[in-house]
């Protein structure tokens, strides 16, 4: 194990965390907050300071491998973690320290949920550091080191690998370096590009910035106790498409910038992610508009924002689900489990795992009527590898077990069956607000600080896909001989 | 005519044979001696030894003099450069036979690149013949201009069909289909149609269409017409390769089945073509066969690698029910003891290039000096369907066709420009470059200047004169 290179692209997560306080400590001192400026000031300049310290030397022995990738990552975001819930803490707006970390990890993992039940009392800094967490999230921290920090040599896709979500990982341009800047520009214009229409759509700047970042990132932070409500039909709109568009794969807005447009068409996950997107709504709608009795336009435009928010798992919210027929909650919790597709800032499943799962399955149906047959699971048109299939497989069957055992493990709080399966599946999936007691108008500050651990353990395995966590926590990974 | 054929393998040598039958001077060409002394014993063909690919072996076999070269040997890559030798050598025509599927795709660009004026692929042939025999009735004629981009198609209109008495000016309109009438036989007359003519139950009409709107005219003539939906082949060789493409690009609602033995080639397949359902296992097994619908599927194709297993295998299937059988044969010697079995359609790939051959040397004998490209009899000799190449000729490019005075019995059915089939109306014009069918009663034709009209001014002037 390389812990030297390891200390080391941590030091540069923390330059780099320090350096993103920057714009909330602006924040702070514009709206007059100079308690909170200070505390600002202080951990940033800390992490930059520790930062560079710890990277003044460069590491002799660079090369680092798949295990070294894994554990790095795994353990940069519990750095960032333990470091960004410093100001909810030390400033005192949120006095214990679980809660200001079950805070931040829901930042930066982009889920959402927060245990505070009057936002507004936080403050505007913290609020747009909270907010800011989902976009530095939400592309991923790593993918911003490999942007600045020449690694060389092919160490650095085992990185890109453990952090991008999606069953594989693929470069756009040779260079991981050249594909992490690119997939930067991409996610950096869209979301000026957003900013500027919320802003013309007539929402305030400081609102405009905070629900861009959360919209970007699929986070899904209200700054404000009604959450989305408040916003005129426009702007939830123009939230809901662009929510929508920040779950489709990255590869797609490459490929449009560099005019490919046949090909980006053709992605067959996007397809389905819409096909879904379009089908749920519409089932939605048909199943509430009578019972909320406003007509059908004013249901159709909710079901749209809830389900563009739940499939992205952003987690913004206009109306309480909680209120909704159950078929329509089924539909929820189906797609919170689904998620957007790979390679986007959403959480869950993936609708290209789902994909490959289907498929695999009806290879396997396939093979028992004829079971000489010879049959490939392709998608996008292409072939996959047997040990792809196999991933997700695995990577299925690790997902059921993580969600069985959490759910357990927070039963003994004593809430009904509901809030708990949902609350493990919005934090599990990076959603935010689950049904029952953790729906939407609630919190989860009426879990203890155990359940809260797990949860917290939930939202960084779902943001990293399982794996990396599993390998930091796994005894094998830490001895020396294999 | 001065013919040079390079490989002397089993392709090459039934070639020399026909062509030599034919009348035409064979030189082989061949570097494994043995083979080249055997071709040279059997057939009245002179042989050189050598290196085809090299320029000095194609001096040696007389290039200069040479009018067709085909090379002919197992390897692709050395066919073409041989044909690209002869090319700068000579001023033959040339044929190579390219068959890796490879290749195939990008066939176009071989074919102008390279300047060839055939492509031969024997396993692709059989492959559309069988192709053919799947998706028509077999009592059907079917020739093809430009390497398939149209086809000729000879069919009966059935005594109720509801195209009769439609004038042909409308018929585009009526079933929305480029199909163009070119032929007509209605009892002992041969008519090459005008606009105002129409069928007639009973009449055989030769027409012209793409392939993918044939089985769309048919059922609009009224034919019956049972389609093969399903269809078992042993065997996933190239041939079987090839009419899994063809299926895929024509859109035809045929369900593969592809048995195969080699696990990597299942594999390959798979990948290539996942509509077809492809069975990794021995096809002599017969408790597979029939557990995988021998005895429901409509068609049943033996086309493994060896004559004797797809003899069996045809017999086998023929046995158990009575689908429509396809049987592939390489070695045509055993012809007449075949023919007496029941084995369905009998492919014969190599018989099927060297017709293909034949009849492109004898379009050329016939047009030498003039552009004919390809030339089918059709209504049993009475009349021509000709593919001409169009030459820079003030007189018949650029001029639309409503201008220009044709003779009588003449009628233009198509013209391909860039791989583009355009059915022609009176407003279209040829273009140099354009490759067009021409089809006529007036056989004898060599250059397409001949289906201009005399003008009449030169006729009046001789009209003084006297």
């Amino acid at each position: 194990m390389n812990f030297s290179m390891i200390v080391y692209i941590l030091a540069w997560v923390l330059k780099i965390e320090g350096i993103s306080m920057i714009l909330p400590l602006i924040c702070s001192l514009l709206y007059r907050e100079n308690d909170i400026a200070l505390c600002f000031f202080f951990i940033g300049a800390a992490s930059i300071l520790l930062g560079y310290i710890l990277t003044a030397k460069k590491p002799k022995k660079i090369a680092f491998y798949a295990r070294e990738g894994f554990v790095i990552v795994a353990a940069c975001w519990v750095v960032l973690s333990l470091v960004g819930a410093l100001p909810f803490f030390i400033s005192g707006r949120i006095p214990h320290y679980i809660d200001a970390l079950f805070e931040i990890v829901s930042g930066f993992t982009t889920t959402g949920s927060s245990v505070l039940s009057d936002v507004e009392a936080l403050g505007k800094g913290l609020l747009f550091w909270r907010s800011f967490s989902h976009w530095i999230g939400g592309m991923g921290v790593l993918v911003l080191v490999l942007t600045v920090l020449p690694l060389g040599g092919g160490y650095n896709m085992m990185i890109m690998k453990a952090e991008s979500p999606g069953p594989e990982v693929s470069k756009m341009v040779p260079r991981v370096a050249d594909t992490a800047k690119a997939l930067y520009k991409i996610y950096f214009i869209l979301t000026i590009i957003m900013i500027v229409i919320f802003l013309l759509s007539g929402m305030p700047l400081f609102d405009a910035l905070c629900i861009g970042f959360g919209t970007a990132g699929t986070g899904g932070f209200a700054i404000r106790n009604s959450g989305m409500a408040d916003y005129s039909m426009l702007s939830q709109f123009l939230i809901t498409v662009f929510m929508i568009l920040f779950g489709v794969n990255f590869n797609v807005y490459y490929l449009i910038q560099r005019k490919k447009f046949s090909d980006a068409f053709h992605s067959e996950e996007a397809r389905g992610y819409f096909i879904i997107i379009a089908a749920s709504t519409l089932f939605i709608t048909l199943n509430i508009f009578q019972s909320i009795g406003r007509g059908f336009l004013f249901a159709l435009h909710h079901a749209f924002f809830t389900v563009g928010s739940i499939i992205t798992t952003t987690g913004f919210s206009t109306l309480d689900f909680n209120e909704w027929a159950v078929p329509s909650q089924m539909i929820i919790l189906f797609l919170m489990i689904c998620g957007a597709c790979a390679g986007s800032t959403g959480g869950g499943l993936k609708v290209s795992r789902l994909l490959i799962l289907l498929k695999s399955l009806g290879k396997e149906m396939h093979l028992i009527i004829h079971p000489e047959a010879i049959r490939k699971v392709r998608l996008e048109g292409k072939c996959l590898d047997h040990a792809v299939v196999r991933s997700v497989s695995t990577y299925l069957m690790a997902y059921c077990f993580i969600y069985m055992i959490s759910i357990f493990l927070i039963s003994f709080d004593g809430y009904d069956f509901m809030t708990n399966f949902s609350a493990i599946s919005a934090t599990f999936n990076n959603i935010g607000p689950g049904l029952g007691k953790v729906g939407p108008l609630s919190n989860f500050s009426v879990y203890s600080y155990f359940s809260k651990l797990v949860m917290i353990f939930d939202m960084l395995a779902g943001r990293l896909e399982i794996f990396p966590m599993l390998i930091l926590f796994s005894i094998k990974t830490w001895r020396k001989t294999n | 005519m001065n013919i040079i054929v390079v490989g002397c393998g089993k392709v090459g040598l039934n070639l020399a044979d026909q062509l030599n039958k034919e009348g035409h001077n064979i030189t082989i060409i061949d570097n494994d001696e043995k083979e080249l002394r055997h071709a040279v014993d059997f057939l009245d063909v002179m042989g050189i030894h050598g290196n085809g690919a090299m320029p000095q072996t194609l001096r040696e076999a007389g290039i200069n003099d040479a009018d067709v070269l085909i090379a002919a040997t197992n390897q692709d890559e050395v066919n073409m450069l041989c044909c690209l030798f002869a090319k700068k050598e000579g001023h033959c025509s040339t044929i190579a036979r390219i068959r890796d599927p490879q290749y195939t795709t990008e066939i176009k660009y071989l074919r102008d690149e390279l300047n060839l004026a055939m492509v031969i692929n024997p396993e692709m042939a059989a492959a559309r013949e069988i192709e053919r025999l799947l998706r028509f009735p077999s009592a059907i004629k079917i020739d093809s201009f430009s390497r398939g981009r149209l086809d000729l198609i000879r069919a009966k209109v059935p005594e109720n069909s509801k195209l009769v008495g439609i004038p042909f000016y409308s018929l585009k309109n009526e079933i929305g289909l480029d199909v163009l009438v070119c032929c007509i036989e209605r009892g002992e007359d041969v008519l090459i149609p005008k606009g105002s003519d129409c069928f007639m139950a009973g009449d055989e009409i030769s027409f012209i269409a793409s392939p993918k709107d044939i089985t769309d005219f048919f059922l609009k003539l009224g034919l019956e017409y049972t389609p093969v939906r399903d269809c078992m082949i042993v065997g996933g060789g190239r041939v079987s390769y090839y009419i899994a493409k063809y299926c895929k690009e024509t859109h035809l609602k045929l369900k593969l089945k592809i048995i195969e033995t080699n696990r990597e080639r299942c594999e390959f397949l798979a990948e290539e073509f996942p509509e077809c359902s492809i069975i990794n296992g021995n096809g002599i097994d017969q408790e597979l066969l029939k557990r995988e619908g021998i005895e429901t599927t409509d068609a049943f194709c033996s086309l493994t690698g060896f004559d004797e297993e797809n003899i069996m295998l045809s017999l086998y299937a023929g046995k158990l029910s009575d689908t429509r059988l396809v049987t592939k044969v390489n070695r045509i010697s055993f012809e007449n003891v075949i023919r007496e079995m029941n084995l369905g359609s009998v492919i014969y790939p190599k018989q099927i290039i060297a017709d293909s051959i034949v009849r492109y040397v004898r379009a050329l004998e016939n047009s030498k000096g003039s552009n004919v490209e390809t030339l089918y009899k059709i209504a049993d000799g009475r009349a021509e369907a000709m593919e001409f190449r169009v030459l820079n000729d003030p007189d018949l490019i650029n001029r639309s066709f409503s201008d220009m005075n044709f003779k009588d019995g003449v009628l233009i059915c198509g013209i391909i420009r860039n791989h583009k089939v355009i059915t022609p109306n009176g407003s279209d014009m040829m273009k140099v470059g354009d490759r067009v069918i021409v089809v006529t009663k007036n056989t004898g034709y060599n250059d397409l200047r001949d289906i201009l009209e005399e003008k009449e001014e030169e006729e009046s002037v001789i009209h003084y004169e006297l």
